[in-house]
């Protein structure tokens, strides 16, 4: 089957007038071009009208900054989205040991393979194992949350707020057990039988312990909207 | 005392202070205040960061590191250049702009021994008039703010500005670079188009005063705003806005002139392939700098021949008088005033053309080519002829 060439269509827009369209190719067109208006083209009532607004933005700007979005960024920092999936962090008992067993379900979920846990065995019979090493290479996640998810005991946690800080080594990339740990809080989900006050003396939402990371600032809200906010 | 006197008369001193005082600090800060100020016009922030510890000055010192950052670039001379003249350039586009400030009245004319007394007005014209000023005790060794008084003032500016035309073509063929060849070739080409506008767009303000010397023609704009330059042909008796036609057209061409948006195509230095494109380091800082200087020169022609030099309305040499109400003041006072009002106006002005070049998108070369020669040109002519008439008829 032949191409079947659109009809051209003049944008609504333009002023050009379709004149001929060649039956060997629609696409070309004999036009008529409008020639613009005698007052737009001296250029001098639109080089006023122009002037009026960008005079009226500079004096608005200058005096209130009142239309500026800009964020100065180290100083002012946006809040993350509630879900914002950040630097991990380990999450604590109710006596600040790690609450990770070492079940090993996140190093086998994870896409990048760059969790290393090397499990050790303790006396607690309610626990058996824990992580003697529990490293995760920052610069190798891809931030997928996956070992979030398949943490069948709330142990893993991205909800810090922070970035994978900067590094020169790429060896400085790997955040050890301590470091997660010390980012780490007590979860809210309650363990071995501990009592329902336990959970109340908690925070209710533990990411409040982070300053730029608000309730109710989900994406696309407008700059201004939350700079004032804080 | 008589030394110190003949010192500061001499026209060395005051194209320093005019120069290091002035000129320089003002073309630097426009370096920033351009990125600023479109900032502050766009919405934006701007640069506002650089600092030396934590002095900051809302980015002024950006221009302090653009000046360290130009002077550590390697100064790359293109294989096949002529060396000579690719030197040159630079040089030839800068040197004309500085010579040219020189006919610029910057300030009224100091009389050393009366400075801090109110001047006798009655007195001073007697004394200007039957040319016994030096006679006059109060009036000896004036001290005139215009470094270079010629009758042909402003002719001298057009023939020397002409020579800033031969840096840009010059370093375009200097370059042996076929693109910055055309990019020079562009710029004469529309820098001698607006040149013959901008010329003739000031024949009738000539007309008009008649007189080419620029401090002649601020004295006799005098402190009523209503008697300045752009008001020529306003008042009663002169039917035709002859003033603001010119202040228009001249202002166009000079705009033009300094090959700066909307009329960049010489350079365009994001986009277009310009006769400095092989320039790097510091010499293209002078070309950089160069034209914030003219940018400076044209807000100071303006303000001379248009908008009453240094003149503070109202403000005569005895103080201000309006509507037969009377102020003194000192003569120290007056010449203070009237140098912070001609520093003011050349501010606004640059400030002016900042802000038409950041609102105006870039012409086409035709576009150009036929406002220049088809619409400035034309309305030049009329104006001038229609100044000619009245001067002989009315
Ligand atoms: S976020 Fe994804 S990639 Fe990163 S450690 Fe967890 S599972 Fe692995
Ligand atoms: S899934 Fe949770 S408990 Fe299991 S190894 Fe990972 S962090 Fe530890």
């Amino acid at each position: 089957m032949a191409k079947q060439h659109a009809e051209p269509q003049t944008p609504p827009h333009s002023r050009a007038e379709v004149v001929s369209v060649s039956e060997a190719n629609p696409k070309v067109r004999t036009i008529r071009v409008a020639r613009p208006a005698r007052e737009e083209s001296s250029f001098l009532p639109a080089t006023l009208k122009g002037l009026a607004i960008t005079v009226k933005h500079f004096f608005k700007n200058v005096t209130t900054k009142a239309d500026i979005e800009t964020i100065s960024y180290p100083e002012e920092k946006p809040p993350y989205p509630a879900r914002h999936r950040g630097l991990h962090r380990l999450m604590k008992r109710e006596d600040d040991t790690v609450r990770c067993v070492a079940c090993m379900c996140c190093p086998t979920v994870c896409p990048a393979d760059c969790i290393t846990i090397i499990p050790a065995e303790t006396d607690d019979d309610g626990v058996e194992k824990y992580p003697a090493v529990f490293e995760i290479d920052e610069l190798r996640c891809v931030v997928c949350g996956l070992c979030v998810e398949a943490c069948p005991c709330d142990a893993i946690r991205m909800d810090s707020g922070l970035h994978a800080p900067a590094v020169e080594e790429r060896q400085d990339g790997i955040i050890t057990k301590d470091e997660m740990l010390a980012l780490g809080g007590r979860s809210i989900a309650v363990q071995g039988g501990i009592s329902e006050e336990w959970r109340q003396d908690q925070p209710q939402n533990p990411r409040d312990e982070f300053p730029h990371d608000r309730e109710g600032a989900p994406y696309g809200r407008p700059a201004k909207t939350w700079r004032n906010q804080s | 005392m008589d030394i110190l006197l003949s010192v500061l008369d001499s026209p060395i001193t005051k194209w320093v202070v005019l120069i290091f005082l002035l000129v320089m600090p003002l073309a630097s800060l426009l370096t920033w205040a351009e990125r600023r100020q479109s900032a502050m016009m766009q919405d934006r922030l701007g640069p506002n960061r650089a600092n030396i510890g934590p002095i900051k000055l809302m980015g002024i010192l950006h221009f302090v590191a653009d000046a360290l950052k130009m002077i550590g670039k390697e100064d790359y001379v293109p294989p096949g250049a002529h060396r000579a003249l690719f030197a040159l350039a630079p040089i030839l586009a800068i040197v004309p702009v500085f010579i040219a400030f020189i006919i610029i009245p910057f300030g009224p004319t100091i009389y050393p021994h009366s400075l801090f007394e109110v001047i006798n007005a009655y007195e001073l014209r007697n004394a200007i008039e039957t040319e016994a000023l030096s006679a006059h005790g109060a009036f000896q060794d004036a001290i005139n703010l215009q470094i270079y008084e010629v009758e042909y003032g402003l002719l001298f500016y057009f023939a020397v500005l002409t020579l800033a035309n031969y840096g840009a073509t010059i370093a375009g063929w200097a370059s042996y670079n076929k693109w910055a060849l055309l990019g020079g070739l562009r710029a004469s080409s529309q820098m001698m188009s607006y040149e013959v506008s901008m010329g003739l767009s000031l024949v009738a303000v000539f007309i008009a005063m008649g007189t080419l010397e620029p401090g002649a023609m601020v004295g006799w704009q005098g402190p009523n705003p209503m008697n300045w330059g752009w008001a020529i042909g306003l008042h009663a008796g002169w039917p035709v806005p002859i003033g603001v036609v010119a202040f228009v057209v001249f202002f166009t061409a000079a705009i033009a002139e300094t090959k700066r948006p909307p009329f960049d195509m010489p350079e365009g230095e994001s986009e277009i392939v310009g006769y400095f494109v092989e320039y790097s380091g510091l010499r293209w800082g002078i070309f950089f700098l160069a034209e914030f200087v003219e940018i400076v020169f044209i807000a100071a022609v303006i303000t001379t021949v248009f908008f009453g030099g240094f003149h503070v309305p109202f403000l005569y040499e005895d103080g201000f008088r309006f509507a037969g109400w009377v102020l003194y003041l000192p003569h120290i006072v007056v010449v203070l005033l009237q140098v912070l009002a001609f520093g003011l106006k050349v501010v606004f002005f640059c400030w002016l053309q900042l802000a038409i070049r950041w609102t105006l998108p870039r012409f086409r070369p035709d576009q150009l080519m036929r406002l220049g020669w088809m619409r400035l040109l034309p309305i030049a002519l009329i104006n001038t002829m229609v100044a000619a008439l009245i001067a002989i008829w009315w």
